[in-house]
């Protein structure tokens, strides 16, 4: 099994991700993405941990696991409170970051 | 050479790139979540074939099990009423995402499509060296990586407070009770003729009592009020004549056998245009409402 | 001319050692009432008087005890302590007792102390006299610290002393709008004069790398000449301010606004002296440079003819006597100019000036006392009756002004010209000129005020001034009758290791007459009958005649001196500044808003980019990635 696959399927993953973070408005289909990017990343780190043979992408890959299980409790929590606020979870509508 | 993995991986790429992309084009964001538990699970087993058993498992308690729950609880809490509608309200962000991504994709095949060179190592040795995969990550973590373990559990205390303080509604005035909500119903009905009593019931009828089902008004049109407002924005509510269609044409077929059978059968209730449940017929229209 | 040997001071023992007390006196004076507030408002006048009289008295200790040294003997260098020191350069803080200075010094404190008894008459009835005895001590500590400095640096901390004290003696009624201006007026051209001052101790400093008076003098031989012409300019402009010379005149006729004593005090007898001093005391300066000298000797001259013409055109009779005052000092600067042969008899004018014109000023303002402060001498008329002492010491003090034989006038004055005379014919024909036109309008300000026909204006009562005031009158009278009797064989050898002596002219016996002074004499006799015909024989009209004279047209307004500062220095001035201040706001403010202005307009623009989208944001962040890993494989390849 070539591992360059694996490193391939996960590129294509990280951009589909990307795109739909960029095409969707609704907050938690884009929060989605995120969460599916993040998954290609520990794909290619469990790659690389199986190509050389050392555990520690392994271990990379947990910790990216525990980072994105704290990102999402907040992440929704922040969701959620703007729904309240705003009776809207379109990313576009919370636009005032501006001038 | 035909093995496990590679038959696991191209059976299970293909998925997980179809459910990628059904996620991201999906309408409901529902469906998004459930395409994402599909890579997600596909991606477990991708994790399993390449020796890795405890994220394996992880990626399904954690990953599956734990944060795609979270956001499905959010979405039916968020996303329901809102329907996602798909057109683009930024100029050109679609057409220059897809253009960045291709650009993206083709970079990253190009870059890491070959980056790997040789034949891979694999961790079997490193999983056997402390008697397990498990075992081997534990004495990582614990050892090299304590620090940032460590740190870890501050970030998930600080993320669980975190939540609670997003979330929490501070109440701003006083609860009501009992009492107070009934004078209120009475000051509203005396004001404004606002029905003091409950609302009215679901409809039951022979086939169907389910809480989609309306009541019926006493002219036979549909009581609005006895539904969910939620199923009314979905539009998932049958229409009395959906409901009533099949005993009407039941009792149609019914009375073309038999010509009238004095005492024993009822004719359609003339005051309905459309003939109803039986049980329903019976009651009175107050019951009704 | 010879270059002077400088005598190198001796240190202070005795009473020397006290010098600093003369000063320090006169200031503890000053601090006290000005520190006190009201609670010293009863005893402090006599606490001002005081502290004069006290330093009087140490001066004239120091006095004997240096006429009892022998000759070479007779400077004393009094260190105080060390001021600066930077690099290779110091600045100590010292005071000279010499020759010269102990006559200031005698001078000030003597006058000064008359003026501060007569001042506590003729503030009798002002609410803030503890404040004016205030100011008066003060400027007696800043002059006698002016004339005793050992060091140029320390001179002009005096010479900024003086200054501030005129500048708030002038104000001293300052809710008499022109008072106020009047104050501004002296304030802002003496900085005219205090700026050639600075520059002068600056270019000391960078030529010798020191300002005293000591090594400077030693080294003034190895000026050169284009040095040593600056160098005398710039000290003369200095002189030109304080002293109301041409062109720095225009203050001191304002400056009659102030109280009469302070008139007599710091615009006739000491202050306006100061530049005199200064170019005495710079002599081997000026021995180096014909040309500074020269331009001395023009500025005293046409100086004195200008104070003379202002004198005889004015009505106003502290204005007529501020006229004279620059004369006066006209003919000192005069005789400073003309050199070793002049310099003595500078100072000799000098203190007889000191006696005659504040015993003038002080017997004005004893008439303007009696004549509720009337100032204008078509309202007088006929108050030698009624004012008997001050007609009686005034008289002695015109006598002594017109040169009246045997009064000191007489004497320093004609020596003053004779030497005119040997040094330029033209020169010594324009002081004697000015001698006769001196005679004229003095003879009218004394036939205007004392003699003719009563003029006075209704519900005046004028009356004799008390003890108080008539007392100093006397005394101050007394030196200007006598003095030159007493100080014409004197001073020319006392003074002669200060400023040297003329080889020309042996100590000028009492009786000396020669041609000049006898024609100066009947210049004189002709100025004073001339005025005796003009106005004596005439009824005195009470307003100024409309003239069409353009003489006393130019008289009236001073000659045009403020005229000419406005249309030469003011409006230009002004145009300047509003020039500058347009630049400024339209080039250099312009520059910067117009900057800013641009970026603002820049950011209007680019904010669009800013539209709060966060998928755009994003957007622009994955582009951004993208290319990054464009430039990293690229750079991979490459």
């Amino acid at each position: 099994m070539d591992p360059n696959h694996y490193l391939v399927l996960s590129g294509m993953l990280f951009t589909i991700g990307a795109i739909g973070f960029l095409v969707r408005r609704n907050a938690i289909v884009a929060f989605m993405c995120v969460e599916l990017m993040l998954n290609a990343c520990n794909l290619a780190l469990v790659t690389f941990s199986s190509h050389w043979g050392v555990l520690d992408g392994q271990v990379a890959s947990f910790f990216v696991m525990v980072v994105a299980a704290a990102e999402v409790v907040v992440g929704l929590a922040i969701i959620v409170s703007i729904y309240r606020t705003r009776r809207s979870a379109s990313v576009d509508d919370a636009n005032l970051l501006k001038l | 050479m035909v093995t496990g993995a590679s038959v696991a991986f191209w059976l299970l790429a293909p998925v997980m790139v179809l459910a990628a992309l059904g996620m991201v084009l999906a309408r409901k964001a529902v469906h998004s979540a459930l395409c994402l538990a599909a890579v997600m699970v596909a991606l477990a087993v991708q994790y399993a074939a390449l020796d890795a058993p405890f994220l394996f498992a992880v990626q399904i308690i954690v990953y599956t099990g734990a944060i795609l729950m979270l956001f499905l609880f959010v979405v039916m809490l968020v996303g329901v009423e809102s329907s996602d509608s798909l057109v683009e309200t930024l100029k050109g962000q679609r057409v220059y995402a897809v253009l960045v991504g291709i650009g993206l994709v083709v970079m990253l095949v190009v870059a890491t499509g070959n980056a790997l060179v040789g034949d891979p190592v694999g961790v079997a040795g490193p999983n056997s060296e402390h008697g397990g995969n498990v075992q081997g990550l534990a004495a990582l973590l614990f050892v090299r990586y304590v620090w940032a373990f460590e740190a870890t559990s501050a970030l998930l205390i600080t993320a669980a407070v975190g939540a609670m303080v997003l979330t929490h509604r501070e109440r701003l005035v006083k609860k009501q009770d009992q009492r107070e909500r009934a004078a209120a119903r009475m000051r509203a009905y005396a004001e404004s003729g606002v029905h003091p009593g409950p609302l009215p019931t679901p409809g039951v009828f022979a086939r169907h009592n389910s809480v989609d089902t309306p009541a019926l008004l006493p002219d036979g049109s549909a009581a609005e009020s006895s539904v969910s407002a939620t199923l009314r924005a979905r539009s998932s509510i049958r229409t009395p004549a959906e409901l009533t269609a099949p005993m009407a044409a039941r009792q149609a077929e019914l009375s073309a056998d038999q010509p009238a059978q004095p005492g024993i059968g009822h004719g359609p209730d003339p005051r309905l245009k459309a003939p109803v449940d039986q049980k329903d017929a019976d009651l009175s229209d107050e019951e009704r409402i | 001319m010879t270059l002077l040997e400088v005598v190198a001071p001796q240190a202070a023992t005795g009473a020397f050692s006290l010098a600093w007390l003369l000063i320090a006196l006169p200031a503890l004076g000053a601090l006290v009432l000005l520190l006190g507030g009201r609670r010293t408002d009863r005893w402090g006048h006599w606490l001002g008087v005081a502290t004069p009289i006290a330093s009087f008295v140490l001066a004239v200790v120091l006095f004997a005890a240096l006429m009892a040294s022998p000759a070479e003997q007779r400077a004393v260098a009094v260190p105080l302590y060390r001021f600066l020191e930077v690099g290779g350069w110091e600045v100590s803080l010292g005071l000279l007792v010499d020759q010269l200075s102990i006559l200031f010094v005698l001078l000030i404190t003597g006058v000064g102390s008359l003026i501060h008894v007569y001042s506590v008459g003729y503030m009798a009835h002002d609410a803030r006299r503890r404040r004016f005895f205030g100011y008066l001590n003060l400027f007696v500590t800043a002059m006698l610290l002016l004339v005793l400095a050992d060091d140029y640096l320390l001179l002009f901390v005096g010479w900024e002393g003086v200054g501030l004290a005129s500048y708030l003696l002038i104000g001293f009624w300052q809710h008499r709008r022109s008072a106020a201006t009047a104050a501004k007026k002296a304030f802002v051209v003496n900085r005219v004069g205090d700026m050639g001052m600075v520059l002068a101790i600056s270019l000391m400093l960078a030529t010798f790398g020191s300002s005293a008076f000591a090594d400077v003098h030693a080294r003034a031989g190895e000026l050169g000449a284009g040095v040593a012409t600056t160098l005398g300019l710039l000290l003369l402009l200095g002189a030109c301010g304080k002293s109301a010379q041409v062109p720095l005149q225009s203050w001191l006729l304002d400056a009659m606004e102030g109280p009469t004593p302070v008139s007599a005090l710091i615009h006739a007898a000491t202050m306006v002296t100061a530049g005199v001093y200064l170019v005495v005391r710079s002599n081997p300066v000026y021995a180096q440079t014909e040309a500074a000298s020269t331009a001395v000797v023009v500025v005293g001259t046409v100086t004195l003819l200008f104070g003379a013409w202002i004198g005889c055109a004015k009505d106003d009779i502290k204005k007529v006597l501020a006229g004279s005052t620059m004369s006066q000092i006209g003919y000192m600067m005069l005789a400073a100019g003309i050199g070793p042969a002049g310099y003595a008899f500078a100072i000799f004018h000098l203190l007889t000036h000191g006696f005659f014109k504040a015993n003038m000023f002080l017997g004005a303002g004893s008439v303007m006392h009696a004549m509720d402060d009337g100032v204008d001498m078509r309202r007088y008329g006929a108050l030698a009756r009624v004012l008997p002492i001050t007609f009686a010491t005034f008289g002695i003090g015109y006598l002594a002004i017109i040169g009246f034989p045997f009064l000191a006038g007489f004497y320093s004055k004609d020596h003053i010209i004779e030497a005119a005379f040997e040094h330029n014919v033209v020169v010594g024909s324009l002081a004697m000129l000015g001698a006769g036109v001196t005679a004229f309008y003095m003879t009218r300000l004394m036939l205007m005020t004392f003699f003719g026909t009563r003029r006075w204006a209704d519900g005046v009562h004028p009356h004799e001034s008390p003890l108080v005031m008539t007392v100093p009158l006397v005394l101050l009278a007394i030196p200007s009758a006598i003095g030159g009797l007493l100080l014409n064989n004197w001073i020319g050898g006392w003074l002669e290791p200060v400023v040297g002596h003329g080889e020309e002219h042996g100590a000028p016996s009492l009786l000396h007459f020669s041609v000049v002074g006898g024609l100066t004499l009947l210049l004189v006799a002709a100025g004073v009958a001339l005025a005796v015909v003009l106005v004596g024989r005439r009824e005195v009209p009470v307003t100024a005649p409309r003239t069409r004279s353009p003489f006393v047209l130019a008289g009236r307004h001073d000659l045009y001196g403020d005229a000419f500062n406005e249309t030469v220095f003011m409006r230009p001035g002004i145009g300047l500044v509003r020039a500058v201040v347009a630049t400024d706001r339209r080039v250099v403010d312009g520059g910067w808003t117009g900057g800013a202005d641009a970026l603002a307009g820049l950011s209007q623009v680019s904010r669009r980019a800013q539209n709060g989208y966060v998928r755009s944001y994003a957007l622009t962040m994955v582009a951004g990635a993208a290319l990054v890993a464009v430039v990293l494989i690229l750079g991979r390849l490459g």
